[in-house]
C-alpha cells in the first residue's frame, strides 16, 4: 500500500515534472478563461485556425534560434492579415477563408520542418511536449500566461458587456474596438503558450471545451468563468501528472480528461443536462414553477 | 396641446444642464456607398418624448447609430447636451434600448446582471458594485415590475419582459437621454401602456426620450414631438403641427393603408366629416374630421 503511494508521489519529486504540471495548469487556466467568451460568439474554430497558423512561425524561430513566442506571434499576425485580405478581395465565406489560410500556413510549417529536421521537431510543435520543455520556454510561457491572466481579471466584465450587447457597451463609454483587439491578442498569445503544452492540433480543445462544459452548468457568467478556469487548471495539472506514467502524450491526456468532464456535465447538469431534460419530460408539471 | 408644450418648455428651462439632442445637417453613408440619411436636422429639448417615424429603411436605426457614435457622419454632426457624442457617452448621458435582434439571447447572464450592466459606467475600473448600485438595480427592476424574474437567464423571458428588462437597465444607468428603437414591436397593450406610463414619468423628471415606432396610433397619445423621416427629415416639431394626414402620406407614400369612411356608409345623419384610418400595420391612426383620435388596437 505504502509502496503504491510512494509510486504515485514520484512525479512530485522530479523538478521537470513539477515544472510541467504548474506550467500546464497556468496555461490551462488562461485558455479556459478565454474559452468562456470564445464559444459564446461562435468563434471556436478561430482558436483552431490560430493554433495551426503559427506553426511556421515557431519553426522559423527554432531555425533562427529566436524566441519561439516572437515567431509564433508574427505568424499569427500574418495569418489574420491574410484572412482579412482574402475576405475583402473575394466573396468567399469566412469559414472557407479561415480554412484556406490556416492549412496553407500549417503546410508551410510542415515543409520547413522537413527541410531543417535537426532544428525543428515537428512532433513537438504538433503534439506539444511539456515534459521536455526547455527552461527559457518555461519563462516565455509563464510570462504570456501570467500577463494574460492579470489583464483578463481586470477586463472580464467589460468584455462580457461588449460581447453581450455592444451598443450598450458603447453607451457607457467603453472602447469596444480596443477591447476586442485586446481579446484577440490575448487569444493569439495564449494559443502560442498552449502550443507548448498540448501542441497545435489540440489547442482548439483548450479554448473551447472548459467553457462549453461550464456553459451547461450555470447561467451566471461570473460563475461560468470560475468553473471553466477550475476545469482548465485541474485537468491540465492532472493531465500532466498522469502523462508521467504514460510517458509523453500530455496534450492527449489533458484533452481526454476535459472531454470526460464535458460528458459528465452533458449527462448530469442540473438544468441543461440530458438527465434533467428527461426528468422534465416525465414530470412536465414540475417545470412550471 | 400648446399649453402642454409651453409647460414642458418652461420645465426644460428649469432643468440645469438639461438633456438635449441636436442633429445638424447629418448625412450617413455606409461602407457600401449607400447614403441612408441625407442632410437631416432636428433639435430636441429636455422633458420631452419624441417619436421617430418613417417606413422600413427610412433611416431610423441609422439615426440612432449616429447618435450612439456607431457610424461616423459623412457630413454634419450630432451633439448631446452640447457635447460631441464620444464625450457624452463617457459621461453616461445616453441610455439605449436596442432593437431585440441586436442582442445575444443565449448569453449566460441573469436578468439582474443585465440591469447591473447599466451601472458599470458609474463604477471604478474593476466594476465592483457598491450597495448604492445594488439598490438602484432593485429599484429599477421594481419600477418595470420585473423583480420576480431577476434570477432568470435573459433568454428565458417573453419579448415584452425582455423589453422591460432593458428599460430597467436604462433606468439604472440614469442617462438623461434614452433612445428606444422600436420598443413596442410584438408587445401587448398592457405592457405598452405600462412602458408609456414609465416614459411619461421620466419626461416629468426632465428626461429626453427618442422613440422609433410603427404604432402611429399611440404617437399623439404620448409623444409631444415627432420627427418624420424618409432618408431625410420631412418634418420635425410639436406633434400637433407635424403629425398631420398630409405629412404622414408624404412620409409613407403608398406604403400606408388608408381607409376613408364617411357619410351614409358610416351613419344615418348628414354629417359630412370623414373618418380616415391610417395604418402602418400596427395601431391605426384615426382622423375624424380633422381631429386625431387614439387608435383602438388595430381591431
Ligand atoms: N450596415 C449597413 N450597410 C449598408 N447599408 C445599410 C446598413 N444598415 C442599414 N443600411 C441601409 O440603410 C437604410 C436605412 O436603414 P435603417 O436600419 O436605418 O432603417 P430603419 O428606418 O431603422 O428601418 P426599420 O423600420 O426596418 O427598422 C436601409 O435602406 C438599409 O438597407
Ligand atoms: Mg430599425
Amino acid at each position: 500500500m505504502t509502496e503504491m503511494l510512494a509510486e504515485l508521489l514520484v512525479p512530485f519529486s522530479y523538478n521537470y515534472m513539477m515544472k510541467a504540471m504548474w506550467v500546464s495548469a497556468l496555461v490551462g487556466g488562461v485558455c479556459a478563461f478565454l474559452s468562456a467568451y470564445l464559444m459564446l460568439k461562435g468563434w471556436s474554430l478561430m482558436g483552431d485556425a490560430l493554433g495551426h497558423s503559427i506553426v511556421p512561425g515557431v519553426a522559423a524561430a527554432y531555425i533562427l534560434g529566436a524566441p519561439f513566442a516572437i515567431g509564433a506571434f508574427l505568424a499569427g499576425i500574418l495569418a489574420s492579415l491574410g484572412m482579412n485580405f482574402v475576405k475583402q478581395q473575394t466573396r468567399l465565406r469566412e469559414d472557407a477563408v479561415i480554412g484556406l489560410v490556416f492549412t496553407s500556413l500549417f503546410a508551410l510549417g510542415l515543409l520547413m520542418a522537413s527541410l531543417w529536421p535537426t532544428s525543428v521537431s515537428i512532433q513537438t510543435i504538433v503534439l506539444g511536449n511539456i515534459l521536455a520543455i526547455a527552461d527559457e520556454d518555461v519563462v516565455q510561457v509563464a510570462i504570456i500566461a501570467g500577463i494574460s491572466l492579470v489583464i483578463m481579471v481586470f477586463i472580464w466584465k467589460d468584455l462580457m458587456v461588449t460581447f453581450f450587447d455592444e451598443s450598450h457597451a458603447r453607451s457607457i463609454g467603453l472602447n469596444t474596438t480596443l477591447l476586442k483587439v485586446i481579446f484577440f491578442t490575448l487569444l493569439s498569445a495564449c494559443t502560442v503558450a498552449a502550443l507548448q503544452t498540448v501542441g497545435a492540433c489540440l489547442v482548439i480543445a483548450m479554448v473551447v471545451t472548459p467553457g462549453a462544459t461550464a456553459y451547461l452548468l450555470t447561467d451566471r457568467f461570473g460563475r461560468l468563468i470560475v468553473i471553466s478556469v477550475a476545469l482548465g487548471v485541474s485537468t491540465s495539472f492532472v493531465g500532466a501528472y498522469i502523462s508521467y506514467f504514460l510517458d509523453g502524450a500530455t496534450g492527449g491526456v489533458i484533452v481526454v480528461l476535459q472531454t470526460l468532464l464535458f460528458l459528465v456535465a452533458f449527462y448530469l447538469a442540473p438544468k441543461h443536462g440530458l438527465l434533467a431534460a428527461r426528468r422534465r419530460r416525465l414530470a412536465p408539471t414540475e417545470a412550471i414553477t | 396641446m400648446n399649453a402642454l408644450i409651453e409647460a414642458t418648455r418652461i420645465a426644460s428651462e428649469r432643468v440645469p444642464n438639461g438633456a438635449s439632442i441636436s442633429v445638424r445637417n447629418l448625412s450617413v453613408t455606409y461602407g457600401n456607398g449607400f447614403t441612408a440619411v441625407h442632410d437631416a436636422s432636428f433639435e430636441l429639448d429636455p422633458g420631452s418624448i419624441c417619436a421617430l417615424v418613417g417606413v422600413n429603411g427610412s433611416g431610423k436605426s441609422t439615426i440612432f447609430k449616429a447618435i450612439m457614435g456607431f457610424v461616423r457622419p459623412s457630413a454634419g454632426e450630432v451633439r448631446l447636451c452640447g457635447m460631441p457624442v464620444d464625450e457624452a457617452l463617457k459621461k453616461n448621458i445616453v441610455a439605449y434600448v436596442p432593437q431585440s435582434e441586436d442582442v445575444d439571447w443565449n448569453f449566460p447572464v441573469l436578468v439582474e446582471t443585465v440591469v447591473m450592466m447599466g451601472r458599470y459606467g458609474h463604477m471604478n475600473f474593476l466594476r465592483m458594485p457598491s450597495r448604492a448600485d445594488r439598490y438602484k438595480v432593485d429599484e429599477a427592476l421594481e419600477r418595470v415590475g420585473m423583480s420576480a424574474y431577476r434570477d432568470r437567464q435573459i433568454g428565458e423571458l417573453s419579448g415584452g419582459q425582455k423589453k422591460r428588462v432593458f428599460l430597467a437597465r436604462s433606468l439604472a444607468q440614469e442617462g438623461r437621454i434614452i433612445l428606444l428603437d422600436e420598443p413596442f414591436t410584438g408587445i401587448d397593450v398592457k405592457t405598452e401602456t405600462a412602458i408609456i406610463g414609465l416614459l411619461r414619468e421620466l419626461r416629468a423628471s426632465g428626461h429626453l426620450m427618442l422613440v422609433s415606432t410603427h404604432n402611429l396610433g399611440s404617437v399623439p397619445d404620448f409623444c409631444d414631438r415627432v420627427v418624420l423621416l424618409n432618408r431625410t427629415v420631412l418634418a420635425a416639431g410639436p406633434t400637433a403641427g407635424v403629425f398631420t394626414q398630409a405629412n404622414l402620406e408624404r412620409a409613407f407614400g403608398g406604403v400606408l393603408r388608408n381607409f376613408q369612411l364617411g357619410g351614409r356608409a358610416l351613419h344615418d345623419d348628414d354629417d359630412t366629416r370623414h373618418v380616415t384610418v391610417l395604418t402602418d400595420d400596427e395601431r391605426p391612426l384615426v382622423f375624424y374630421g380633422d381631429k386625431t383620435r387614439k387608435g383602438s388596437d388595430g381591431t
